[in-house]
């Protein structure tokens, strides 16, 4: 069924914090590792050993260098997954009825038997979360890891995204972002989270907390640099014969 | 977007096969018999030929069925059925006259109301997407509808009709290329409000995630080719307007002007709709740092 529901019951989705994330791509291993072998068919790779490799992934980091208007540079790394919207375009332009968003929780899924992988879904989500399986031909994209946030085997402290579960600096927060009590609700509103390409109206579920500034200004970080002064600036010897030899050249 | 042929082939023959049915469901030209048997296998050929090109790019074809279900939703669910609606009454319509030499008129109309809806319902798969600015605005539904329907006429021999559409077609395809070229920009997209790191400077990759290639790069960023689009415009232009708007004024009409005239309309039309492809971005793009 592709049309969105009105409002769904809970918003479950993920937090994920620019400040904290080391871009290990621990979270993409993960991810992939668990949802290979899980829900759906497998996410199958082309020429992996070969001169061109390439395959599909529900989770992929980025890194960005972000030039601030004081003249420093910083790194950002930028974990990017589906972020199961809202509004989500992927949904409503699917012709089959294989992409649904869920009353209950709020999660977009694919159910790949209905899926003839026309690709149209993966056109109209502008964040680049769906991938086309090359060999099953079905579209692939985060489940938010449905296949274990209600799977009772598991241990409860398993029971979170596999990507949450991994990720070795704390970046990734899961839970439910209609609750304004859970803890992500608390994080997002302290730490300023924020929407991703907002212009779009896809109203994200998953939120982005920004990297913190940094505490130091630029002139401070330099308290060191007069001891780092070049020695001598009279060469002699050898180096000032070939300094003034190439000079007069 | 990644030029495919088989949705390049499938948009423009369909949308010509739909023109011609468009215009022979209102008696243009008024033919009856044989004659309007080789009209409509004409245009069967090219309507049903495009739609199975369609497919050749799905995953899946096999569940194709499937994709009539989700119509209230989706612009490619209601193309599928008006295609095949308006397939199943002008068969009936061209029955009529192919066998009887009855023009069943309310019948005809019809037909031809649902072969331009299944035009305008191809477009809007296009128009619909906000991830691709370019494409998302009134100028993709009211140059397919154009193309179809100037085409059409060109193929079923409505001279002046077509001489005036195709005028009216070039006009429209130069609004809507340099319209679109400013789109990307206007609609505010950046890599700063995609990273949503505006706040804190100006952002750049340093790093894709990952060093090959993947399904998002080869079907949504393509970039190769845009260099020679300027060349390919005026190429396009002067095949899909105005030299057969010239063959058509200059000499007597005829059989073999005709055919001259759908052929180089047909080349400029195959040229335009690459670079509607080719030229168009999607937002995608500025998570990698290529537009
Ligand atoms: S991020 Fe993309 S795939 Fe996920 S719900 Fe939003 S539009 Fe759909
Ligand atoms: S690729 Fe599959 S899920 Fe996506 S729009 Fe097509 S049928 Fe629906
Ligand atoms: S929630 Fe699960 S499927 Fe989604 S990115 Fe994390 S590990 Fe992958």
């Amino acid at each position: 069924m592709t049309l969105l529901p009105e409002k769904t019951d809970a918003k479950l989705g993920l937090v994920i914090d620019l400040d904290t994330c080391v871009g290990c791509h621990a979270c993409v291993v993960s991810c992939k590792g668990w949802n290979t072998q899980g829900y759906g068919v497998p996410l199958s790779d082309q020429d992996p050993y070969g001169g061109d490799p390439s395959g599909t992934f529900l989770n992929r980091v980025h890194a960005y260098e972000v030039m601030r208007p004081d003249g420093q540079a910083q790194t950002t790394h930028f974990p990017k997954s589906c972020l199961h919207c809202e509004d989500a375009p992927c949904v409503t332009v699917c012709p089959t009825g294989a992409s649904y968003k869920r009353q209950e929780d709020g999660i977009v899924l694919v159910n790949e038997s209905a899926c003839i992988g026309c690709g149209l879904c993966a056109w109209a989500c502008p964040y680049g979360a769906r991938e086309l399986d090359q060999a099953a031909g079905v579209m692939k994209k985060c489940t938010l890891c449905v296949d274990r946030i209600y799977n009772d085997n598991l241990p409860e402290v398993d029971r979170v995204p596999s990507c949450v579960r991994t990720c070795p600096a704390g970046a990734r927060h899961f839970g439910d972002l209609g609750d304004p009590d859970s803890d992500v609700s608390k994080l997002v509103e302290a730490r300023g989270g924020i929407d991703l390409m907002p212009e779009q109206g896809t109203k994200p579920v998953n939120k982005y907390l920004p990297p913190r500034p940094k505490d130091q200004p630029l002139e401070e970080i330099d308290i060191l640099a007069p001891l780092l002064e070049p020695v001598a600036e009279d060469a002699r010897g050898f180096i000032g014969w070939l300094d003034k030899a190439l000079e007069k050249l | 977007m990644h030029p495919a042929p088989s949705i390049i082939f499938f948009t423009v023959f369909s949308g010509l096969g739909f023109g011609l049915l468009a215009w022979l469901g209102l008696g243009l030209p008024d033919v009856t018999g044989w004659v309007a048997f080789v009209f409509f296998a004409l245009a069967y050929l090219m309507a049903v030929g495009g739609l199975i090109s369609s497919t050749f790019h799905l995953g899946n074809p096999q569940r194709a069925l499937r994709a009539f279900t989700q119509w209230r939703t989706s612009w490619l669910s209601r193309e599928g059925w008006l295609a095949v609606l308006s397939l199943l009454v002008m068969a009936v319509y061209g029955a009529g006259l192919v066998f009887l030499g009855e023009r069943w008129t309310g019948l005809g109309i019809l037909g031809s109301i649902l072969s331009l809806a299944t035009v305008y319902a191809t477009s809007m798969i296009y128009g619909q997407l906000k991830t691709v600015p370019r494409w998302n605005a009134w100028t993709t539904p009211a140059l397919f509808m154009v193309f179809a329907v100037g085409g059409g006429a060109l193929m079923a021999g409505q001279v002046t009709a077509a001489i005036i559409l195709l005028i009216l077609l070039g006009g429209l395809q130069y609004i809507a290329w340099t319209t679109g070229d400013a789109r990307f920009r206007d609609a505010g997209h950046t890599m700063e409000t995609a990273t949503g790191l505006g706040p804190v400077g100006k952002v750049r990759l340093l790093e894709s995630p990952h060093s090959g290639g993947n399904y998002l790069l080869r079907e949504m960023v393509h970039v190769v080719g845009r260099k020679h689009a300027r060349k390919l415009r005026i190429l396009s232009l002067t095949g899909l307007s105005i030299l057969p708007v010239l063959l058509l004024l200059l000499l007597p009409a005829g059989h073999i002007v005709g055919l001259i005239a759908v052929i180089l309309h047909l080349a400029g039309t195959l040229g335009a709709r690459w670079l509607f492809f080719a030229e168009a971005e999607h937002v995608v793009g500025l998570y990698y740092g290529k537009r």
